[in-house]
């Protein structure tokens, strides 16, 4: 996702949108101020903003089209629909801190670790396309390397002689579907964090040493203040990004996996709930959540521009 | 101290590199077992052979193109006059490109649907609703790269310049500004490209023929072609961010990242 600031390393150009308060020509009328904005806006309006106002207000809305809070009331209530908010909020808490994690370590390997810088330009590209590579193609991937056939799968069987499905373990479940969702995950993780790390300066460093701290002292009171909101942020972006993925989870499961996306898409191809209102409560939910995230990643992303530049 | 960090370095980065490889290998691995015992192309032979990959691949290219054309024809007017007319507008146009991570796909389609499937306005039956899911999938990529190059430049000396020489406001965009972000707007474009190809969710939602749909449609019915496919659009996601790297050597602050599907 194209969501952190990007981070300047080249000198601002001097004449800058920013700096200079805007000087509209006096003489022009201001609807010439607007016009280049205009379709853009009335782009967004009837296709962003409408559909997700027509969302909000069809939950509130029972089948003989009068005002209701029931459907509202059942996301919270019907069993089905917790179960998928639960399955929804599972993978996307695994993969958001198991992608944070990893992709933390991954990006700190190739920057700060005294790697070769070969192998960072080709960390970086690599992660462009990784965070790229989602949908139906990344299921079908996993499903020749941990499918019922996969390579893993079958490694496991012959070298080893362990038969995983006899354990009644089997990839198609919450677990299974979080071990995909890594694969787009954690590169985005290494993509966001690779140029907070390099915002790391030596200077701080060197600077803890000539107090006398150490490593722990330079982690603990430095460099992880520093770093926690872009972490925290990069977090959850992660966890929404996990939270929204449709294509993936129904490639690669079907409708094993009961997500919300899944079950919103069942409710589009055929008003499977039976009730056209809760499908539109269902996707408030999400929507609700998405919005959490997206306001606490922008406000740490707020305080991350403080301290990296 | 450096040394032995560099040794966990080497782990984590042998980890990672496992963990991105392995697939693709069990993947071109897969795809190779269409005929038991040996290792062939039949697969490859067998998806590039079907007459719906054609019209289905032709489909979303011609996505792509709609898609790309309205989406440079909406967001370059916009970035161009917040940089030179309106910069207090800037949050509410970034709050908009930004939109998409709000509102998932899913949904957006499901909105789109309710609104736009029954009269006043109906749209169902038309590609508008496709173009416009897309395009909304594209905004954040297409403004972030746009709005990059425009910092780059300084547009409002280049503009004042074509203007005291007499030149009207479509000169100036098609002939001074576009020229000057080609490499910005390349790779939006590229960008664009590689999240259109292989989209899966608008396309089946709305049905639509596309080439996402069709790989899962293909996953459903043949065992070993899905994986073929998978590496033709793998290999279409990075000529595509190969390109956009390739580009935007030495100019930084052109990376991209694009999300889940």
């Amino acid at each position: 996702m194209a969501l952190e600031r990007p981070i300047r390393t080249d000198p601002l150009p001097i004449t800058q949108g920013d700096a200079q308060p805007a000087r509209p020509p006096r003489g022009l009328s201001s609807w010439k101020n607007w016009i280049g904005l205009v379709p853009f806006f009335a782009f967004a309006i009837f296709f962003l903003f409408l559909p997700s106002f027509s969302i909000v207000y069809r939950s509130f809305e029972s089948p003989q089209h009068t005002f209701t809070f029931d459907n509202i009331i059942a996301i919270f209530t019907e069993r089905n629909l917790v179960n998928a908010y639960k399955a929804s909020l599972t993978v996307s808490l695994i993969t958001a801190a198991g992608g944070a994690l990893f992709g933390f370590l991954l990006a700190y390997a190739v920057i700060l670790g005294g790697l070769p810088r070969s192998l960072r330009t080709f960390m970086t590209t690599f992660s462009g396309v990784a965070s790229n590579f989602a949908g139906v193609p990344l299921a079908f991937a996993f499903i020749a390397t941990i499918g019922n056939a996969g390579l893993i799968t079958r490694w496991l069987e012959s070298a080893m002689g362990f038969d995983i499905h006899q354990t009644g373990f089997t990839i198609y479940n919450i677990w299974g579907l979080s071990i995909v969702y890594m694969y787009f995950q954690f590169p985005l993780m290494v993509l966001i964090m690779a140029p907070a790390l390099d915002g790391l300066r030596r200077e701080w460093r060197e600077a803890c040493e000539n107090l006398g701290g150490t490593a722990f002292h330079y982690w603990r009171f430095i460099a992880l203040p520093v770093l926690l909101p872009s972490l925290l942020g990069t977090a959850i972006l992660l966890f929404g990004n996990a939270f929204g993925a449709y294509a993936t989870a129904y490639a690669f499961s079907g409708s094993f996996i009961n997500l919300v996306t899944i079950l919103i898409g069942a409710q589009i191809q055929g008003d499977v709930l039976y009730n056209p209102g809760l499908g539109n409560a269902l996707a408030l939910g999400m929507v609700m959540i998405m919005g959490f995230c997206m306001a606490g990643y922008a406000w740490l992303q707020q305080r991350t521009a403080r301290w990296i530049r | 101290m450096r040394r032995r960090a560099s040794v966990w370095a080497w782990v984590i980065l042998v980890l990672g590199l496992l963990y991105f490889f392995i697939p693709l290998i069990a993947t071109f691995e897969f795809s190779l077992r269409a005929i038991k015992g040996r290792y062939t192309f039949e697969a490859y032979r067998l998806a590039f052979m079907d007459p719906a990959f054609v019209r289905n691949f032709g489909y979303s290219l011609m996505w792509c193109v709609l898609t790309i054309i309205v989406s440079l024809a909406l967001v370059v007017p916009a970035a161009y006059w917040v940089h030179l007319r309106l910069p207090r507008l800037r949050p509410v146009v970034e709050f908009v490109t930004l939109m998409p991570f709000v509102v998932p796909a899913v949904v957006l389609t499901f909105g789109l649907i309710r609104l736009y499937g029954s009269p006043p306005i109906v749209l169902i039956g038309s590609p508008v609703l496709l173009i416009a899911g897309y395009v909304v999938l594209s905004l954040p990529y297409m403004y972030r790269s746009v709005d990059t190059g425009l910092r780059a430049i300084d547009v409002r000396t280049l503009t004042e310049a074509a203007l005291s020489l007499g030149a009207g406001w479509g000169t100036i965009l098609l002939r001074v500004i576009f020229p000057n972000l080609r490499v910005a707007l390349l790779s939006g474009i590229f960008l664009t490209f590689a999240i259109v190809m292989g989209e899966f969710t608008f396309a089946s939602l709305l049905s639509w023929p596309a080439f996402g749909p069709y790989m899962e449609e293909i996953g459903a019915m043949r065992a070993y072609t899905p994986q073929a496919l998978a590496l033709v659009s793998f290999a279409l996601t990075w000529g595509s961010i190969g390109i956009i790297q390739w580009l935007g050597r030495g100019a930084p602050g052109q990376g991209q990242i694009a999300g889940a599907r």
